[in-house]
């Protein structure tokens, strides 16, 4: 019985945990130091229309023109986190049995930095990018907004716009696999 | 969130070191990979619940453990509030929207900005269909027919 549960765990998580768990409690550390700061629950897609507002006068993008400075600073530090990621872990400066080294796409070695490179093709990116500039903006939010502050307010429109989202996602995923596109 | 209430030297690095650290998170979770996001959704590898949930977790006892120490943020002097938006069927349609291109492409707006930081250049693909979509909802909101005129409380 024991065994049989240990071997469904393993094929449910056939990476492990460590990193995942590791990788939200720091998403959450970062959105809860902004919070303890300033009182602002930080979503990231909002950087999309308020960063509009500084190309375009219309009123949906200006009304965000008071938060598009630390919007964009705010952006800017998830990319250079990312890149301190890529310069120790992923460079292999910096090692830990709790973190694994990445399965999917290209690793490139530029200069001793390792960078990571998808093989997902350019117009799924392109195409569900859209959706999600659209999707999210309607919605109210995306994975950070509802499903990190918005779930950490115990927020009735965030638990109802992450069940959607990870509902259809999953739908749209299976089909997408079912038609034999990939990567 | 006023504008002159963010004017405290301290605002903006407290942010990018906030976001610096979200960011690392998202690339040592893999994250920053559609390709690891993808398999979550095909549910052959569950393991970025652990990345929802647990950045939820800390955020949810950050949150609500606060209001028990003070009232107001220290940079801005804004109250400790949850995030909360009203609930109406454009967080449905919404979501659904996102959805599709999330099952689509594996991309989310947070993790799209650290995919660019661990050196995946493709992915600026998906962050100018972003911009796309985000000016396309913006330009049918802010015209008279849209939404926005009959004073909807979005974000």
């Amino acid at each position: 019985m024991t065994w049989l549960f240990v071997a469904t765990i393993a094929e449910l998580f056939p990476h492990g945990i460590s990193h995942y768990a590791i990788g939200g409690l720091l998403v959450g550390l970062g959105t809860a130091v902004i919070y303890l700061g300033t009182g602002i629950p930080a979503g990231a897609s909002t950087f999309l229309e308020s960063t509009l507002s500084y190309v375009s006068d219309r009123s949906r993008f200006q009304q965000y023109r008071a938060s598009r400075d630390w919007r964009v600073v705010f952006t800017l530090g998830i990319v250079a986190g990312a890149a301190v990621y890529a310069l120790t872990f992923q460079s292999g400066l910096l090692s830990s049995g709790l973190h694994q080294t990445a399965t999917t796409g290209e690793l490139r070695d530029i200069g001793g930095i390792t960078i990571w490179l998808t093989d997902v093709q350019p117009w799924r990116l392109f195409l569900g990018g859209i959706l999600i500039g659209i999707g999210t903006r309607l919605g109210k939010g995306c994975t950070s907004g509802h499903g990190v502050c918005g779930v950490g307010s115990a927020s009735s429109a965030s638990f109802v716009g992450v069940a959607t989202f990870l509902l259809v996602a999953i739908g749209v995923a299976q089909l997408v696999m079912a038609l034999g596109v990939s990567p | 969130m006023s504008a002159q209430h963010e004017q405290h030297p301290l605002f903006l690095p407290l942010v990018f070191v906030g976001g610096l650290i979200f960011g690392f998170g998202l690339g040592f979770s893999h994250m920053a990979q559609p390709e690891v996001v993808l398999n979550f959704l095909q549910l052959s590898d569950l393991g970025l619940l652990f990345v929802m949930g647990g950045a939820a977790v800390v955020t949810g006892l950050t949150f609500f453990g606060i209001t028990f120490v003070r009232g107001d943020a220290p940079l801005t002097g804004a109250p400790y509030a949850r995030r909360l938006k009203s609930l109406d069927r454009n967080v449905v349609f919404g979501g659904a929207i996102f959805g599709v291109g999330w099952g689509l492409s594996g991309i989310c707006p947070g993790a799209a900005y650290a995919s660019l930081g661990v050196g995946n250049v493709v992915i600026l693909y998906g962050i100018a269909g972003m911009f796309v979509g985000a000016y396309l909802q913006g330009v049918v909101r802010s015209s008279p027919l849209g939404e926005d005129s009959s004073a909807s409380a979005a974000d």
